[in-house]
């Protein structure tokens, strides 16, 4: 499904991955994470100088990986604030900061994504990630049915995730988001773009550049271009 | 052995452990009376509140009179061969529990039925809360860790009373070689309500079971709630069965069964037999080792305006859930534990915090052998 994959992120790196519906941008996301049914057949995945191909989920997960999934899961009967409790190492102090912060305390009761808007299911994803504080972070979508109101919040924290408030010598967290309208962008100040289409990487450059092409061409330019 | 076991404390610290599992209490701190039968003979029938009577059940037919008018009203005689041998007894053995017109229970009102040398335990029991009344009731039933065969026959009556509020919780702690014969039948009155909650996460050979609830009074309420772990060589074949005899009468029975290669058939029927009726039947099922999980939901409305209901599901753990709980950190064996859980609670409305906390007791030991 995806080919000559040739991508490094380096340390306090954002990165933004752009491209149509269905041409394998969550696939490569799903792939770096380790998920079943999806196989590396050629190459290695390389993190922290660690080769973890062949790791499974949760050990790239301790080894400082995070992911924020677009459609997650509705786990039935298990609270939110339950997991939070586990992923934080009991760190109750962290975690209700984190939940005020993306107000989303009074969901804390309630089983993850269980009849959780769009705007909430997000703001869960992203305060999950807060509390997991991944050193690699990769965002699929994250403002994706989001209202306004609710994008600042979510991006400011994202922010937060990828060490925006900390001075770019000393930032120390990267990440790997997907978008598609590059809202996003505003809050991120991202370093490099990717553009994908069929499973292959068709364009790098500067992110913002990339996307006033995308927003005036549509993604027919990028399968002409001869740039790459 | 039994003779020599006077109080719960008498036990082996291996066999208060086992009835601690069931949810009973062996200090009665946070208890409002207690019952405590072994095999045939009953060592303790106490009520520490005031409008709350627990008696033997010879006793209580010789005191009134008036209690042969609710014995073997609900349960026929001879519905069955368990049914008949309990009533061909010379000396029923069981309680009679009365809760007086108003009376209210803050702690529940503990029942321990223990089965330690006897082939065959049978128990009548009799429960009547009266107008207004507020009463629960746990009941552990278990055996001693040195009963390695034996059956448990016992028959209960519930009758609940206009605007009266009952929960039954009844958890199970059994030996794999032990055959258990629940018959029970209730009747509710006008607002009145019965919650009867069932766990048994724990070995047992065979247990049947389908207790009868008549919501004959308008607006009154049945729910039946069932959290069951069939583990290899256990057949479980439970169910209930609610008539809505009145107006605004409502039943739900709801059950969450796993399998680690046991058989569980697990029942439910609903008939609306009126009008401005409702009820709804759930039942979701997990395999986890090869077992049986049959679902035979059943509702039958016999009027217009009766809403019936059911839902059932057997499957397995989905990849998708506990991929995303390994990607937050969790290994798959603590995400798979962690999804177990989440599928088995199931907060039941109604049960006072302490009742609750003895179910996700029973959920945690049961969690702690690896289900």
């Amino acid at each position: 499904m995806l080919h000559d994959i040739n991508l490094h992120i380096g340390v306090g790196e954002t990165h933004v991955l752009m491209g149509p519906n269905g041409s394998g941008k969550t696939t490569l996301l799903r792939t770096i994470m380790g998920f079943a049914g999806l196989e590396v057949t050629e190459g290695s995945i390389t993190f922290k100088g660690q080769d973890i191909t062949h790791l499974p989920i949760h050990e790239r997960a301790h080894l400082g990986m995070g992911m924020q999934f677009q459609r997650p899961p509705t786990i039935a009967g298990l609270k939110l604030g339950k997991l939070l409790q586990v992923t934080s190492g009991g760190n109750t102090q962290m975690v209700g900061e984190s939940a005020a912060y993306l107000r989303m305390d009074a969901l804390l009761d309630r089983a993850i994504n269980q009849g959780f808007s769009g705007g909430e299911i997000k703001r869960s994803e992203v305060l999950q990630l807060m509390v997991q504080k991944p050193d690699f972070v990769m965002l699929d979508e994250p403002e994706s049915g989001v209202d306004l109101e609710n994008i600042s919040l979510i991006g400011n924290a994202i922010a937060r995730l990828l060490d925006k408030d900390v001075h770019i010598v000393n930032r120390k967290r990267s990440g790997l988001v997907i978008t598609h309208t590059g809202y996003i962008l505003d809050y991120l100040d991202a370093d490099f773009g990717h553009v994908m289409c069929d499973g292959v990487f068709r364009c790098h450059g500067n992110p913002r550049e990339i996307l006033k092409v995308i927003k005036t061409s549509g993604y027919k330019e990028c399968l002409v271009c001869q740039k790459i | 052995m039994s003779e020599d076991i006077d109080r719960m404390a008498d036990l082996s610290e291996q066999d208060q452990e086992r009835l601690a599992q069931t949810g009973l209490e062996v200090d009665l701190k946070n208890r409002s009376g207690s019952f405590f039968q072994v095999d045939q003979d009953i060592k303790q029938a106490a009520s520490l509140e005031k409008g709350i009577e627990v008696l033997a059940i010879a006793d209580a037919l010789e005191k009134y009179d008036w209690l042969q008018e609710y014995s073997w009203k609900l349960v026929p005689r001879d519905k069955d061969q368990y049914t008949r041998y309990v009533a061909g007894q010379p000396e029923p053995n069981g309680f009679v529990v009365i809760a007086r017109k108003g009376s209210r229970t803050v702690y529940p009102l503990q029942a321990c039925l223990f089965l330690a040398r006897s082939n065959v335990q049978h128990v009548h029991n009799i429960v009547i809360a009266e107008e207004g009344a507020e009463l629960h009731i746990i009941s552990g039933c278990a055996s001693a860790s040195y009963a390695k065969t034996g059956s448990h026959l016992g028959v209960t009556e519930f009758y609940i009373g206009r605007n009266a509020h009952v929960t039954s919780t009844m958890i199970h702690n059994w030996g794999d070689e032990i055959s258990v014969f629940p018959r029970s039948a209730s009747v509710v009155e006008e607002n009145g309500a019965f919650l009867s909650n069932y766990v048994c996460m724990q070995p047992v050979k065979r247990i049947q079971m389908s207790p009868v609830a008549y919501l004959k009074g308008k607006n009154s309420v049945g729910r039946f709630s069932s959290i069951v772990v069939s583990t290899s060589g256990s057949y479980m074949d439970l169910g209930s069965v609610a008539h809505l005899l009145a107006e605004g009468a409502s039943a739900e029975l709801l059950t969450r069964a796993i399998t680690t290669g046991g058989y569980i058939v697990s029942r439910g029927m609903i008939e609306g037999q009126v009008r401005n009726t409702r009820g709804h039947i759930e039942c979701k099922g997990l395999i986890l080792r090869d077992g049986v999980i049959h679902a035979i939901p059943e509702i039958k409305g016999d009027v217009v305006d009766t809403e019936l209901s059911h839902e059932a599901a057997v499957g397995k753990i989905a990849r998708d859930e506990i991929e995303y709980l390994m990607s937050r950190g969790l290994s798959e064996d603590e995400a798979t534990a962690t999804i177990i859980r989440g599928f088995l609670d199931v907060k039941i409305t109604g049960l006072p915090d302490v009742l609750q906390k003895q179910i996700d007791a029973a959920i945690d030991a049961a969690e702690h052998s690896g289900f």
